[in-house]
């Protein structure tokens, strides 16, 4: 089984759209795929696949501390060796702030009355889906919560199992942006990065740390550029950088409302538009992946 | 007053709003231009448009466990405390992965033996500057490999420190969790940003629960209207979300904001109506 990640830097260039058109194009190539959404702060691609949700599951994430009154004799300890700001206090009632807490349990140790538990909390759910070109694996990550890299992980596993036991030739991951924590639990163990960029200052510096941060975790890595042409000094500036770090530009997607109006439609963009300049150029990347992977 | 640019999905065009805005206040006010926080410390864009020149440098780390092996028993109390799985003890020897470490310090106040000492472990640095505009100009940057941004954000805000009467722009990362909530913390005001698409639709409504969560007062402003259809006019509408602004789609705007170009630079116009924007998100906090 081979593990393509789609990654950026930068938030929409587009992967989650590419990542639909790849996923029409494995399976019209008739190579069987798992799907996995690593983006589960704000998890796209179910909007573009239709999924139909087979298994639900809630994702225990970080715990929370949590003070019993009765017990509290308002000493103070707890706030004094806190140091995420959670815990504080009106006269000598302590209370401790859920979302800045981190869950590290240090004051649970050093209250002399025991008067301190850790709650787990409910962080999510992740699904396991069908879609019409192969399964899906994703999650919601409920608003202001952490541990997303966890979740991205659950995901991740569940997504790897099932296409190790099923003998999946392939497994897409839509990555989430930046560069941390959910992001290196998405590249870990992927055969290729797919970056895809975008011409401006801002795409190519983020590219450049994405790209470090493969080469960091030593995963091979391939470029792609979106909308190359609404800005063409930006793309040249691309292939330049790309050219002299040896790293392979499989495609130049130029700018074409198509994408838009296929995610309007929920469809992947090949499958809407199979004539657009984006699908075709997609095709073009596709083919590139299959040979960069030894997909045939 | 600090206003916080956010908005779930990435590349929906927080950092050219925020820039904007700031660079509209800084010419509205030249006496005290606003103080400027980019913390989207894993990728960092907003210097590509504001152009500071960097003076201050900081390094960011937290606190970890090093053991002092001559006073270590082997008892692995250490290890039962850390809730990150950041210290195994394997036949009485210690081992500490800094990178799983959060650096709460449990393991040291726990240690019998007090064999645990505590030295920074560098996860990113600090920098700031004044751009061309006197703005205050700072902003994280997360080493490549570092898993954690909180710290870096958290350590950021308290670096810059805004003077007394001084407006805060702060740029936000993407997406809803922890380092989203941490750039929008003790923000007065939550700037979501979005297009309409369905991808910025579902984004941009996981960013308002956050800003419930919050508890702090929003604003939307539309950007690239004219691409898409109208899910989040009708969304922002039956939600009572104010649209307090909308950006059309202009292929003037997508050259200029890739190289660089804040709003106002691109067109002129854009100056006062980002001060109007200011004017209206301040009277809706002071209406709050």
């Amino acid at each position: 089984m081979k593990q393509l990640v789609i990654l950026s830097g930068k938030g929409g260039t587009g992967k989650t759209s590419i990542t639909a058109a790849l996923a029409h194009l494995a399976h019209n190539d008739t190579i069987p795929l798992v799907l996995a959404d690593a983006d589960v702060d704000a998890a796209n691609l179910e909007l573009v696949l239709s999924p139909n949700v087979l298994e639900e599951h809630d994702f225990m994430g970080g715990k929370v501390a949590n003070i019993d009154l009765e017990k509290c004799i308002g000493c103070g300890k707890c706030e004094l060796v806190c140091r995420f700001d959670a815990i504080n206090h009106q006269g000598r009632k302590y209370q401790v702030d859920p979302i800045a807490c981190d869950g590290c349990s240090a004051c649970v140790y050093q209250c002399p009355t025991n008067a301190i538990s850790m709650e787990l909390q409910l962080a999510g759910h992740w699904f396991k889906s069908e879609t019409y070109y192969g399964p899906l694996f994703h999650a919601a990550l409920r608003p202001a919560q952490e541990n997303s890299g966890k979740l991205v992980t659950m995901v991740k596993q569940q997504a790897r199992l099932l296409a190790m036991d099923a003998n999946y030739p392939l497994l897409i991951v839509d990555g989430p942006p930046g560069i941390g924590c959910p992001v290196i639990s998405t590249v870990s163990g992927a055969d290729m990065a797919l970056i895809l960029t975008e011409p401006s200052l801002a795409g190519v510096h983020d590219m450049e740390r994405a790209l470090e941060m493969t080469h960091h975790f030593n995963v091979p890595a391939v470029v792609c550029i979106n909308k190359f042409d609404v800005y063409l000094d930006g793309a040249i500036q691309i292939e330049e950088y790309c050219h002299k770090h040896n790293y392979e530009v499989i495609g130049r997607i130029p700018y074409d409302s198509s994408i838009i109006e296929a995610m309007i439609n929920g469809e992947p963009v090949t499958a809407f538009r199979p004539e657009s300049p984006a699908s075709k150029e997609i095709h073009t990347v596709w083919q590139n992946i299959i040979q960069f992977m030894n997909l045939n | 007053m600090r206003i916080t640019v956010a908005s779930g999905k990435g590349g929906t065009g927080k950092t050219t709003v925020a820039t904007s805005l700031a660079i509209s206040l800084a010419l509205n006010n030249p006496a005290l231009p606003p103080l400027f926080l980019d913390c989207d410390v894993e990728a960092p864009n907003a210097h590509l448009f504001l152009k500071p020149a960097f003076k201050d440098k900081k390094d960011v780390s937290i606190l970890i466990p090093s053991i002092d092996e001559s006073k270590c028993t082997g008892c692995g109390r250490c290890a039962d405390v850390c809730e990150y799985h950041a210290i195994a003890v394997l036949n009485n020897k210690v081992l500490v992965f800094p990178q799983l470490c959060h650096g709460c310090g449990s393991c040291t106040l726990i240690c019998p033996t007090k064999a645990i000492r505590e030295v920074p472990n560098v996860m990113g640095v600090l920098e700031s500057g004044i751009t061309p505009l006197d703005i205050n100009f700072a902003h994280g940057i997360m080493n490549i490999g570092e898993p954690m941004a909180v710290p870096v954000i958290q350590q950021l805000k308290k670096w810059a420190a805004p003077q007394p009467g001084q407006v805060v722009i702060v740029d936000a990362p993407p997406g809803t969790s922890c380092p989203v909530v941490e750039s929008a913390r003790g923000a007065d005001f939550l700037l979501l940003v979005t297009e309409p698409t369905p991808f910025g639709l579902h984004d941009l409504k996981l960013a308002a629960q956050v800003a419930k969560e919050l508890g702090i007062p929003v604003g939307v402003i539309i950007n690239r209207e004219g691409i898409g259809n109208a899910s989040v006019e009708n969304f922002c509408e039956t939600q009572g979300l104010p649209i307090l602004m909308r950006i059309p789609y202009d292929l003037a705007i997508a050259k200029g904001t890739a190289q660089g170009q804040a709003l106002p630079e691109i067109y002129p116009k854009y100056t006062l109506l980002f001060q109007q924007l200011f004017a209206e998100i301040s009277r809706m906090v002071v209406h709050q």
